[in-house]
């Protein structure tokens, strides 16, 4: 009973969420309906029994991914008032294909339901062993049988951090404004950085 | 009770969430990118749907793996956005046509 | 090894020297192989027409490779050794070496000498393949091979673009009689089915009275192969309706003038009717048609050779008019007497040639005779050369004293013979002839007496004028000074002819031996002898008799006429220099048309070049360009232009289309593993 609550809780509102992620004006607001919309499928798959894959959810995309693109947004100094509202000319005909993709996979997965489409057994090498929590479960699967994969998926975030790094590193300009120097910073004393004044009442200022 | 079909109903209206995020959207390519992990998001709810019910961790594992492919993909994007914006100093969807034809 | 091998063959070698090692070898290296050479061919030669006109030497053929074995067509390279061959193998090579000594002094500054020479050997080559083919299609062989060579040879100076058109037309030409030619071989191979001469010659009479269908029409099979034969002979050699490119050809240095358009090539289409005389003598109409074409040519070009001011050309339209002669004796069936003119003819219009060019040396490459005069004094030699050929050519000799310069010998027989044939066509073809006689007589004494009498007119040269400026640029100033102020007075602008080098005057020489006794000499063999003949070529015993029996008149026609000749001559360029301007004054319209040569290149301007040009650029605009062009490549390019345009449409530049795109994809791929 409980279950079939949280489901449906959680479902509409992960959809509403991607609703408005689309339609939000300010960019800003558009990341945080994703982050609730990451919260809410992590909550779906607690339900599902998998719950080292919904901390995973959160802590990669809600603290990492989500946090990026509030980073960039932020960055971008977009003038989001300068936007242009109005109708994509292609909308009406994305829609419509949008509504015919919609019924197709719920069509199959009636068509599943009803018996009508077999899918594949699995092969039972997966299967978690009675007793063992789900990390545990999936650790030896991940370090045992998929350990290329898990290489290869390490490989693959070391290219996008040198290639997201290459991508956007720029070389300070020679005669470019001076940089922060720390030691500098480190070493100053109050005494020849500051000065007390007491001006008047009214009075100004010579610096 | 909660069958995998609800599940996977779930996952069917997020993803064409995203795909209609990515061409209904004139505001900016950002949103793009967030339709993108839209996507993901629906094909990882799919996947581990499937595992719970099938009672096979390959799902899960499989999911670990997209997510780790989708962070790589939106930072990348990003700086790609990044370098866009530094250039042309602005992101508005319609004047990202250089791949014009 | 029969000398044969050596004579046809050291001339191909010694061009292949000089040809391919052009820079590489050296002027005189060249020069030196390709004149050795023909020496040898020629001092090989000698002994061989000596040895026929002795009666030593018998025909022989000498194979030397098979060349076409298909079905029952066959024919070898094979050379034909029989009298005919001694005489062409003598004119050619004697008149060819000495041209080749002589073209050592006359293009001695030029800078292509190497090619020049290999040029003139090549020609050698090809004409004695002509002559001494033993099947038509190696005669073919060597036809088409000294019409290349006269390409090469009158387009020799190519930068100039007056040469390359001469050339140009010398090669068409050629093409249209070629063309018969090569119609009359193939309709041979077809009758006789074969091509070997000396099979054809002798089925011919057999063939006498056949028919054949030729354009839709029934003809006698002998005229009608006889006449398309005849058609390749005018175009070679220049017979009226063929002849435009002749005079052009002086474009060419004047060796290659008197070696080609004097001595050999043109003389191939007499050789090629004397050596198919047989076949010729079973198609009356033919000869008939060749009789009249002779005629006409003959007299034809002997009224434009009286206009003309360029010496070369009114030698050329001499030998245009020789060549007249030389076909109306074989068209009325006198074939030796025709060949007897042949030969002759080569020495002293070679000679005239030679001359002339000394001439033009001495006077710095300047050719109007109007700007001549005088010239007896400053270059003696050329001058009693020029006399001798001038004597030769008009045929000075008295029949009773049975003594006369080589023209006398030959000509006279030609129009004796004519008149001796009886015939309607003979009997117009003895007064054209004689008219003709008249003519040159008067047209080469004025070369003579414009030239070497009188009074220096060189002033107003050009040529000139550049020699003496040129020289004071590097001479002297104060002799220059002095000069000067006698030039005006007497006409020669201080310039100084001087004689030719040595290299250019012994071939002076030698055929001025040529042209005095060659005639005396072998007149018996030529026109008596049907023993020297031997078969070679058709040999009417009964017309030669009548030829002596003609009466007086006839005989001493020609020499009547070449003193009026030479009286009307002396009288309008020595006595009375006014005369020529009172008559052309006085026939005004007359003189234009002979002047202009009768309008032929005009005629065949607007009949034939210039609508060849308009169909020409009609299929380049509109076939090609405007079909071919449009819809080949240019269509092709434009329709894969506009189509790329249209796809390109497709490429907005918008993620969200692409997008769109990939999802219209992905369902039309699971709809259709749905369904």
């Amino acid at each position: 009973m409980i279950q079939a609550i949280a489901f449906y809780l959680f479902a509409t509102i992960v959809v509403a969420s991607a609703v408005m992620v689309v339609m939000a004006r300010n960019p800003v607001h558009s990341v945080l309906w994703l982050i609730l919309a990451f919260f809410n499928a992590a909550g779906l798959m607690v339900l599902l029994g998998a719950e080292f894959i919904a901390m995973l959810l959160v802590i990669v995309y809600v603290g990492a991914v989500a946090v990026l693109f509030l980073f960039v947004v932020m960055m971008l100094d977009i003038d989001f008032a300068a936007m242009r509202a109005g109708f994509n000319r292609n909308a009406p005909l994305g829609l419509a294909i949008a509504a015919v993709l919609l019924a197709e996979l719920l069509l199959a997965v009636g068509v599943w339901n009803a018996g009508g489409i077999q899918l594949g057994t699995s092969d039972g090498s997966a299967a978690q062993a009675a007793g063992a929590s789900n990390i545990e479960a999936l650790g030896a699967l991940l370090y045992g049988r998929y350990i290329l994969l898990f290489e290869i998926a390490g490989i693959i975030l070391l290219v996008a951090m040198i290639g997201a790094i290459v991508l956007t590193f720029q070389p300070p300009k020679p005669g470019a404004r001076a940089r922060q120097d720390v030691g500098n910073q480190i070493r100053r004393r109050p005494e020849e950085a500051t000065v007390l004044k007491s001006p008047e009442v009214g009075q100004g200022i010579e610096l | 009770m909660i069958g995998i079909e609800h599940y996977l109903t779930v996952a069917a209206i997020l993803f064409v969430l995203g795909v209609l995020g990515i061409f209904l959207n004139r505001k900016n390519v950002i949103v793009i990118l967030m339709a993108v992990e839209l996507i993901l998001l629906a094909v990882n709810i799919n996947l581990v749907a499937f595992s719970a019910f099938l009672n096979d961790l390959t799902g899960q594992v499989f999911a670990m793996l997209v997510l780790t492919v989708a962070a790589a993909e939106a930072a990348i994007g990003l700086a790609i956005l990044v370098i866009y914006f530094r250039t042309h100093g602005s992101i508005a969807v319609d004047d990202i046509n250089r791949m014009k034809g | 090894m029969h000398p044969i091998l050596i004579i046809v063959f050291a001339p191909l070698v010694a061009a292949l020297i000089a040809g391919l090692g052009n820079r590489m070898i050296g002027n005189i290296a060249a020069k030196s192989v390709t004149t050795g050479a023909l020496f040898l061919s020629a001092g090989l030669s000698w002994p061989i027409f000596l040895g026929f006109l002795g009666g030593t030497e018998t025909a022989t053929v000498i194979p030397v490779l098979k060349w076409v074995e298909s079905g029952t067509l066959t024919f070898d390279w094979a050379l034909r050794v029989d009298t005919l061959t001694a005489i062409m193998l003598v004119v050619i090579n004697s008149v060819s070496a000495l041209v080749h000594l002589y073209s050592w002094g006359y293009m001695e500054e030029d800078p292509d000498q190497p090619r020049f020479f290999a040029y003139l050997s090549l020609f050698t080559f090809a004409m004695l393949m002509l002559v001494t083919a033993d099947n038509l299609v190696q005669m073919f062989f060597g036809w088409e091979g000294v019409g290349l060579a006269s390409y090469l040879l009158i387009g020799f100076w190519f930068k100039k673009p007056s040469a390359g058109a001469a050339a140009i037309k010398a090669f068409v030409v050629n093409r249209v009689g070629d063309l018969g030619f090569m119609l009359g071989i193939f309709g041979t191979y077809l009758v006789f089915q074969t091509t070997s001469i000396p099979e054809i010659l002798a089925a011919a009479p057999a063939m006498s009275g056949s028919t054949i269908t030729f354009v839709g029409m029934r003809l006698y099979t002998m005229d009608i192969l006889c006449i398309l034969l005849f058609i390749g002979a005018m175009g070679k050699s220049a017979q009226l309706g063929l002849h435009t490119w002749l005079p052009d050809a002086m474009e060419g240095p004047t060796p290659v003038s008197a070696l080609i358009h004097a001595a050999t090539m043109v003389t191939a289409g007499v050789f090629m009717l004397c050596r198919l005389s047989p076949m010729f003598e079973t198609a009356p109409t033919a000869l008939v048609i060749v009789t009249i074409v002779g005629a006409a040519t003959c007299f034809f070009a002997a009224t434009i050779g009286t206009t003309q001011w360029d010496i070369k050309r009114v030698i050329a339209y001499s030998t245009c008019s020789q060549l007249g002669y030389m076909f109306f004796a074989a068209g009325v069936g006198a074939y030796g007497a025709a060949m007897f003119h042949l030969f002759t003819h080569a020495f002293f219009k070679a000679l005239l040639f030679l001359g002339a060019g000394s001439v033009i040396h001495a006077m710095h490459h300047e050719q109007d005779m109007r700007y001549y005069g005088g010239l007896r004094k400053h270059i003696p030699l050329t001058f009693y050369a020029m006399l001798a050929g001038t004597l030769a050519i008009t045929g000075l000799g008295v029949y009773h004293l049975g003594a006369g310069f080589a023209g006398f010998w030959s000509k006279d027989a030609i129009l004796e013979v004519a008149f001796a044939r009886g015939s309607g066509a003979g009997q117009a073809a003895f007064w054209a002839g004689a008219g003709a006689a008249l003519l040159t007589s008067f047209y080469s004494w004025r070369l003579m007496f414009l030239t070497f009498w009188g009074k220096p007119r060189w002033e107003q040269s050009e040529h000139i004028q550049h020699a003496v400026h040129d020289h004071h640029g590097h001479g002297d100033h104060a002799h220059a000074h002095g000069d000067h102020d006698h030039a005006s007075a007497d006409g020669t602008a201080g310039y100084h002819p001087h004689e030719s080098p040595v290299s250019m005057l012994i071939p002076l020489g030698v055929l001025t031996l040529g042209a005095v006794a060659a005639g005396q000499v072998f007149a018996p063999a030529f026109l008596d002898s049907a023993a020297f003949w031997n078969g070679s070529i058709f040999y009417n015993e009964a017309l030669i008799h009548a030829m002596h029996a003609v009466p007086y008149w006839v005989k001493y026609t020609a020499l009547v006429v070449m003193i009026l000749g030479f009286a009307g001559a002396y009288l309008s360029y020595i006595a009375r220099p006014e005369l020529p301007g009172k008559f052309v004054a006085t026939f005004g319209t007359l003189h234009n048309f002979v002047y202009r040569k009768w309008y032929f290149d005009e005629l065949y301007d607007a009949l034939f070049v210039k609508p060849a040009f308009a169909f020409g650029r009609w299929f380049w605009q509109l076939g090609d360009v405007g079909t071919i062009d449009r819809f080949g490549p240019n269509g092709i390019a434009w329709a894969v232009e506009r189509s790329a345009t249209a796809a390109k449409s497709i490429q907005s530049g918008y993620v969200y289309t692409y997008a769109l795109i990939m999802l219209l994809g992905l369902v039309g791929a699971i709809t259709y593993v749905l369904l």
